[in-house]
């Protein structure tokens, strides 16, 4: 058996995912970054964009993050966000209305957060 | 029926509407403790793993940050009292409110100046009559608070800790909350949040014997710990709000047990006593007729003669 990492991907005020893992994607303030077993202790900021968690059994998991970050220590990694949220939770029809709405208002936080749901969509 | 029983019976009947409205607000409050209590588990794994990393980079560099180094003199401070939006929940709010005033006093006898923010109707409208000065006031969610509250909360609490204090900001920040201790009891507690000692919340964490790793920081030290920080309040005054929620309706789910307790024992008081006043006016009526049969038979035993 490949070795795994153990992932827990929470949110200010729930847990959104856990589980086994072999690779973890996540984007920090100085660049992407790919976590597999075995890294070196890692505490990282991230930025708004998707995560792509590779999980043990094949399967891929990806969620859109909002600020945050990344702490990896004894093939334990835990994703700090204050909003988190699985690709198949988010609404697309809203992701994009939330997309015009923020482009019309020139909201540039806003539009970027709706453009890294539904990248996240576009990547599952 | 006479005017005293008819008294009684009107009063039975607005002290039973009274207990069915009380009852209702107990039980109603009793499901959001429950909710309430959810959330707080809820926030937890957030809260450990924040915790974790702030001690990690506590102990693993010598970073100085304005959020952690102490003020040499602290002239200026801002105390957080977290109330809430309404009343019938006992003494909650006046047990927080005498924390805070108790802390006031403290911090004035210590020679610093005292900034109050607070949260809540009922702590606002205790400052406001009494003509006290609040820097910045919440309310309208009390009840349900969310993460993103927290955040409104914390933002200009960290703008203040960070400005310099000749221009306005301040050295240090208390926090006055309600800590959920268990259904029946809750304590009005105040601590300080900030400047935040990381030897402390490296003792906060359970000792396990766990040695922490040496991290690789990224993109440097100061900048996690520039990240880091203002969450880690914002997580501390979420976890303060969630606490003081399930609190409140700990505190309502007492207060509106005893009223509808109360309403139970008037009722059987007042029952009572309508049914000592019937019968004094059963009573009357059956004096009154053997009285008139007597003075009747009087009479005619009269004109017998």
């Amino acid at each position: 058996m490949a070795a795994e990492l153990h992932v827990e991907l929470v949110a200010a005020d729930r847990s959104v995912w856990s589980g086994e893992a072999t690779l973890v994607v996540a984007r920090t303030t100085s660049g992407d970054i790919g976590v597999m077993p075995g890294h070196q202790p890692l505490l990282g900021v991230l930025e708004s964009g998707p995560v792509t968690i590779r999980t043990s059994d094949g399967g891929t998991v990806v969620a859109a993050v909002h600020g945050g970050f990344i702490s990896f220590a004894d093939d334990k990694l835990s994703l700090l966000a204050e909003i988190a949220e699985l690709s198949d939770e988010i609404d697309v029809q809203r992701a994009e209305r939330a997309l015009e709405r923020a482009k019309s208002e020139a909201d540039a936080s806003a539009e970027r957060r709706a453009d890294v749901r539904l990248r996240a969509v576009a990547a599952r | 029926m006479g005017a005293q029983l008819r008294v009684y019976k009107r009063r039975i009947r607005s002290v039973t509407a009274t207990k069915k409205i009380t009852k209702a607000m107990e039980m109603i409050a009793a499901s959001r403790v429950v909710k309430a209590q959810r959330k707080v588990a809820a926030s937890t794994p957030y809260a450990t793993e924040l915790t974790r990393a702030v001690t990690a980079v506590g102990t693993g560099s010598n970073t100085k940050h304005p959020l952690t180094t102490e003020a040499e003199t602290p002239t200026r401070t801002a105390v957080l009292l977290l109330t809430s939006d309404r009343g019938l929940a006992g003494a909650f709010n006046s047990n927080a409110i005498k924390a805070a005033e108790q802390l006031t006093a403290r911090l004035e006898a210590e020679g610093k100046e005292v900034d109050t923010y607070i949260v809540g109707r009922r702590g606002l409208s205790h400052y406001n009559f009494r003509e006290r000065k609040v820097v910045e006031s919440w309310s309208g969610f009390t009840d349900e608070p969310t993460y993103a509250d927290a955040k409104k909360v914390a933002a200009p609490l960290i703008e203040a800790i960070e400005k310099e204090t000749a221009e306005g900001g301040v050295d240090e920040l208390h926090i006055v909350y309600t800590e959920f201790v268990s259904m029946m009891t809750q304590t009005a507690i105040d601590g300080r949040l900030l400047p935040l000692s990381l030897e402390e919340v490296a003792e906060e964490k359970p000792a396990k014997g766990e040695i922490l790793p040496l991290y690789d920081f990224e993109p440097s030290a100061e900048d996690v710990l520039d990240a880091l920080l203002p969450r880690y309040v914002e997580s501390r005054i979420y976890n303060a709000l969630l606490q003081s929620a399930a609190s409140k309706h700990a505190a309502t789910r007492r207060a509106m047990k005893s009223a509808t307790d109360n309403a139970g024992d008037l009722i059987n008081s007042l029952s009572r006593l309508a049914n000592a006043a019937r019968q004094a006016e059963i009573t009357q009526e059956i004096s009154e007729i053997v009285g008139g049969t007597a003075a009747l038979a009087d009479a005619t035993a009269g004109s017998d003669k």
